[in-house]
């Protein structure tokens, strides 16, 4: 399993990128995709949805489960990875290509761990 | 095999309806432009395809079927003799009532048989399966709050145990969902219950015996609980064949139930329906009750009526057949069939349960749930491989993965209609397969091998969906 | 008693004995005694095959059958072709269930398969499901599939069928979407008042094409409307039309359905009936119900399977947008035999008779004194407004001819199929003439 050093990573299984101007961007993690099995599609919000620390911003489906996608960050959705829609065997192949949403006016965010801190916590599990 | 576009030619067809009699007259607007790629193709050619599906279809009356929770009894013939007469099958649903007293006798008599059956007082053949009974029977319990304006109850209780139905159906009716967890028998777990109980509550959705196919024993506690915080109780009928003559849900607190007629009064499913899922009530919800009835005032909607789940009185003719099997059986046969499938549920349990483990084990009701889980660890064939090698014995696999309280779920309900031959032949199946598993799990990973098709790419299906056939021009 | 069990006494003493259990009562000492019933069902002792079949014979007789039915308002009299019965009544078909296990189900996946295509090439949509309870059910899931959380209100147009009507209402009973009634001038929608009455919180509008009164709508000018203000057009049709007129996709349909009920499937005093769906790429993972798709197996060979899945109450559980977990697939079995058996040239041949018939009926009428309600083009199904319906009805019920529906003290809806010959027609026109 792969987890670069250069994302946060929440213990819901999501990772996070800021970007410049309080800009963020969210995937879900390798272990995750790993656990979820093949992802058969993605229902993803609209540009300019709100959305909310903690809670779901997404969902994930792949043949026999559908899994909540949570958002470590409170802000509004400014762009979707639509691509994912199509294509959802993306996020399998490559999780942190596969970014789901970019949100802006980032205002809260939750609890984030380290590449580190994250793989630690995944081995307690 | 071929798909019946594919066996299709132009020109081909059958001579089926004369010529016009009278003048044509079309209207000039509207008319269709695009092409219609309905099959060309004649009589016998259609009569062999359909025997070629026939042949990669699995039915009652092609072996065993012991799946879970779906009650696959046989389905008797005098059912489909008696709902095939003209005289049924060519009433129109609009005709004048003084012309229709056939119908609606049948319709009387099944509801009174049901209702002593279930211990309610009134039910409707509205809804056309399970899932849409309980949609009903949630849509009741909405109106009842509604008249005694308890705005605040807004929740319905699910068990985590449940059908996926539950909730869905809940949901549908407007309410908002509290899941309460089973304890460590399966059963609801009263502390829970107490806990989640509240001035929202509006109800609950019970299935019993539960889903794991045991009597929750707490039942009354339960009903009362609910009622004492003014709710009120849905009987999810789904696993009546267990207790149908031994013990009435209207008599430990349900208020409504849907049936599954399809399960327990015997009906064929189908391929998947029609089923019909009548949703039955106490006195005091009958005038919330949908569709045109036998009411006091004559044949009619109730005065409070929550509408029309379907078009006119449901599926009808899956009626008939009902009633056809509950005269055959008669009062003495409701509980001996209960017992049978209980006898013989318990039977093969008790057969397999050196090996095999069992989720719960105790006597269990008309269905029992075994757990895959060592199984899978040690050797890593999971439920999903046992009930492929299944098929190569041509037996239908239990219901795989549910509940989901239960990991690596085998769920087997065998009913009161098979023999004791039956049930030894898939013991020993079970058996040999296990065995075998343990041997050579590899093989097991690749079974089926006899079935017309091997292990379908269900990844595929869903990422690329193809839901049609597509034509060339 | 005939319980269908074959296990005889002394074998169930035996199991039981096998297993450890001194009854079949002993298997039940888990329930509590104050669960159990006591004393006897009120139900008659079970009973022989023979008198079985003469009690309920005996209650069809009660039944007044016509062969002469010119009623329709949803539910039409139509012929089946013989093959439809023979091959719907193999026990493979009858006696299996939902295919759950697709290795052993293929004939019925594919039998799915099929009929989704026919459902596409009839109605002109891009995908379909594999059927739904009936043709009111099906209108009422369709509104469930546009509603989203910014549009909520749902727009029925008065000409739709009323018992479609009611079933969208009690499916919203506990919903928080509103339901608006978009009225009608001379027979037909009126989209004027449609135009008006849109907002930014629609989310559809649902139309009957022909509608309750046989009228064809213009759906062109509706579907500019109801599209403009960025809500979704839901069609309910009656199928046979389709084989002659304008398709839901050839209008910018955004969902069709229907009942199936004329293509292969009796009268039945209103069930088991079938209603269908069909919808656009855009929108097919909103479908409620079972879906049947192609994939192939380990071997690379074409096989189907219940796709789409994850839409579904058994897994999303309380966030599933519909509860379906069946569809009639017996019933889409017929329709799909119905469809093959008349053909592409058979389903435009019946649709042209029905709506010959319903021509030369009507004009009969006219000349008996029935007067066309609505001077508009119809299909096969029309309005007379100028008699005493009861009166009327009970006369041509005397000469054993269902008459059309009495929508009131002078209005019929009076329908005509390829069922009705010109001899039956005259027959009804000349007595009609005898009463008015």
């Amino acid at each position: 399993m792969n987890y670069p050093k250069e994302l946060f990573y929440t213990k819901s299984h999501e990772w996070l990128k800021y970007e410049e101007n309080d800009a963020a961007v969210v995937g879900i993690t390798d272990y995750a995709q790993d656990s979820l099995g093949d992802l058969v599609f993605i229902n993803l919000p609209e540009v300019g949805d709100a959305v909310s620390m903690g809670e779901s911003f997404a969902d994930v489906e792949s043949v026999k489960a559908v899994s909540d996608v949570i958002s470590p960050v409170t802000g509004s959705v400014c762009e979707v990875n639509e691509e994912l829609m199509d294509e959802p065997e993306k996020i399998n192949e490559s999780p942190y290509e596969a970014w789901f949403i970019k949100v802006e006016n980032v205002k809260d965010h939750e609890e984030l761990l380290t590449a580190d801190e994250y793989e630690k916590f995944l081995k307690e599990k | 095999m071929k798909l019946i576009f594919e066996k299709s030619y132009q020109g081909r067809g059958n001579h089926i309806f004369p010529s016009l009699d009278v003048e044509v007259g079309i209207p000039e607007s509207a008319m269709r432009n695009r092409k219609n790629h309905l099959p060309e193709i004649s009589e016998n050619e259609i009569v062999r395809h359909y025997t070629e599906l026939a042949k990669r279809a699995h039915g009652v009356n092609t072996g065993f079927y012991p799946l879970g929770s779906c009650t696959m009894k046989h389905n008797p013939k005098v059912s489909e003799r008696v709902a095939s007469n003209p005289k049924f099958v060519n009433i129109h649903p609009l005709q004048p009532i003084e012309t229709t007293e056939g119908c609606r006798e049948v319709l009387k008599r099944t509801e009174e048989y049901l209702c002593e059956i279930t211990g309610m007082d009134a039910m409707t053949f509205q809804p056309a399966a399970g899932a849409h009974g309980e949609f009903t029977g949630m849509l009741l319990i909405k109106a009842y709050h509604k008249k005694k304006e308890n705005y605040d109850k807004t929740e319905i209780i699910v068990p985590d145990s449940a059908h996926g139905t539950n909730p869905a159906s809940a949901v549908m009716a407007g309410f908002e969902i509290v899941n309460i967890k089973s304890d460590k028998n399966g059963m609801v777990d009263l502390k829970e219950l107490e806990e989640k109980i509240s001035e929202k509550t509006a109800g609950i959705m019970l299935t019993n015996p539960n889903t794991v196919g045991l009597f929750d024993n707490n039942i009354l506690k339960i009903t009362q609980m609910v009622h004492d915080a003014g709710g009120l109780c849905y009987y999810d009928g789904a696993n009546l064949n267990a207790v149908m003559g031994i013990v009435r849900p209207g008599d430990v607190g349900f208020d409504v139930t849907h049936l599954n007629i399809h399960k327990t009064f015997s009906t064929p499913h189908g391929g998947g329906g029609p089923g019909s899922g009548p949703c039955g009530c106490k006195e005091f919800l009958r005038q919330f009750l949908p569709g045109i009835r036998e009411t006091k005032n004559g044949y009619e909607m109730e005065t409070e009526t929550i509408g029309n789940v379907t078009g006119y009185y449901g599926n009808f003719l899956v009626v008939v057949k009902a009633l056809a099997y509950l005269l055959s059986i008669g009062s003495d046969g409701v509980s001996l069939s209960a017992k049978n499938a209980v006898l013989n549920a318990n039977y093969m349990m008790h057969k397999l349960k050196d090996i095999y483990d069992v989720a719960y084990d105790r006597t269990c009701m008309h269905e029992f749930v075994l757990t895959l889980e060592k199984l899978k660890e040690d050797t890593g064939v999971s439920a999903l491989d046992i009930s492929k090698a299944l098929l190569d014995y041509g037996i239908h696999p239990p219901t795989m993965y549910f509940p989901l309280i239960v990991h690596e779920a085998l769920m087997i309900e065998p009913t009161e209609t098979e023999s004791k031959e039956v049930l030894n032949e898939a013991i020993l199946a079970f058996r040999k397969i296990y065995e075998d598993a343990l041997k050579n799990p590899d093989k097991a990973l690749k079974a089926p091998i006899s079935t017309p098709v091997g292990r379908l790419d269900e990844v595929q299906a869903a990422r690329k969906p193809v839901l049609r056939y597509e034509f060339e021009s | 008693m005939g319980t269908f069990i074959p296990n005889t006494r002394e074998e169930q003493k035996s199991m039981l004995e096998e297993i450890g259990y001194s009854s079949l009562d002993d298997l039940f000492k888990d329930i509590p005694t104050e669960c159990m019933f006591k004393g006897e069902l009120n139900i008659p002792k079970g009973k022989a095959e023979l008198e079985v079949v003469r009690e309920i014979d005996k209650m069809a007789d009660r039944n007044k059958m016509y062969k002469k039915i010119f009623r329709g308002a949803g539910a039409y009299y139509h012929y089946v072709p013989s093959i439809v019965d023979t091959v719907s009544n193999k026990e493979e078909f009858v006696t299996s269930y939902t295919p759950y296990q697709a290795e052993i189900s293929q004939g019925i996946l594919q039998s799915i398969f099929e009929y989704q295509t026919m459902i596409c090439e009839l109605t002109g949509m891009e995908a379909t499901n594999a059927s739904v309870y009936d043709g009111c059910s099906a209108a009422a899931e369709a509104c469930t599939m546009c509603i989203e959380r910014k549009r909520r209100k749902i727009y029925i147009s008065e000409t739709v069928d009323p018992r479609i009507i009611e079933t969208i209402r009690t499916y919203n009973f506990g919903s928080d979407a509103e339901i608006l009634m978009v009225p009608k001038v001379d027979g037909e929608t009126d989209s004027k008042s449609l135009k008006d009455m849109l907002d930014d919180q629609s989310a559809c509008l649902v139309i009957q094409q022909p509608n309750y009164f046989g009228i064809l709508e213009e759906v062109d000018a509706l579907s500019d409307v109801v599209h403009e203000a960025g809500a979704k057009l839901i069609m309910s049709c009656n199928p046979i039309s389709l084989g002659l007129l304008k398709t839901p996709g050839e209008y910018g349909a955004d969902i069709a359905v229907g009942e199936g009920q004329p293509l292969g499937l009796g009268l039945a005093y209103g069930g088991p009936y079938l209603g269908f769906m069909a919808t656009t790429k855009k929108m097919f993972r909103k479908l409620p119900g079972r879906i049947a798709g192609e994939t192939v197996d380990k071997n690379g060979e074409r096989g189907f399977v219940l796709t789409l899945q994850a839409r579904e109450q058994h897994i999303r559980r309380e966030k599933a947008s519909s509860n379906i977990c069946s569809n009639q697939a017996l019933c889409a079995l017929k329709v799909a035999v119905y469809l093959s058996a008349v053909g592409p040239k058979g389903i435009k041949e019946v649709a042209v008779q029905c709506t010959s018939k319903a021509h030369y009926l009507q004009k009969g009428l006219e000349k008996a004194g029935l007067k066309l309600e609505y001077d508009k083009p119809f299909f096969n199904e029309f309005v007379t407004d100028s008699c005493d319906s009861s009166k009327l009805l009970k006369a041509l019920d005397e000469k054993d001819i269902l008459g059309g529906l009495p929508l009131g003290d002078n209005r019929i809806l009076w329908c005509a199929t390829e069922m009705a010959t010109k001899e039956d027609m005259d027959e009804l026109i000349n007595a009609t003439k005898e009463v008015s």
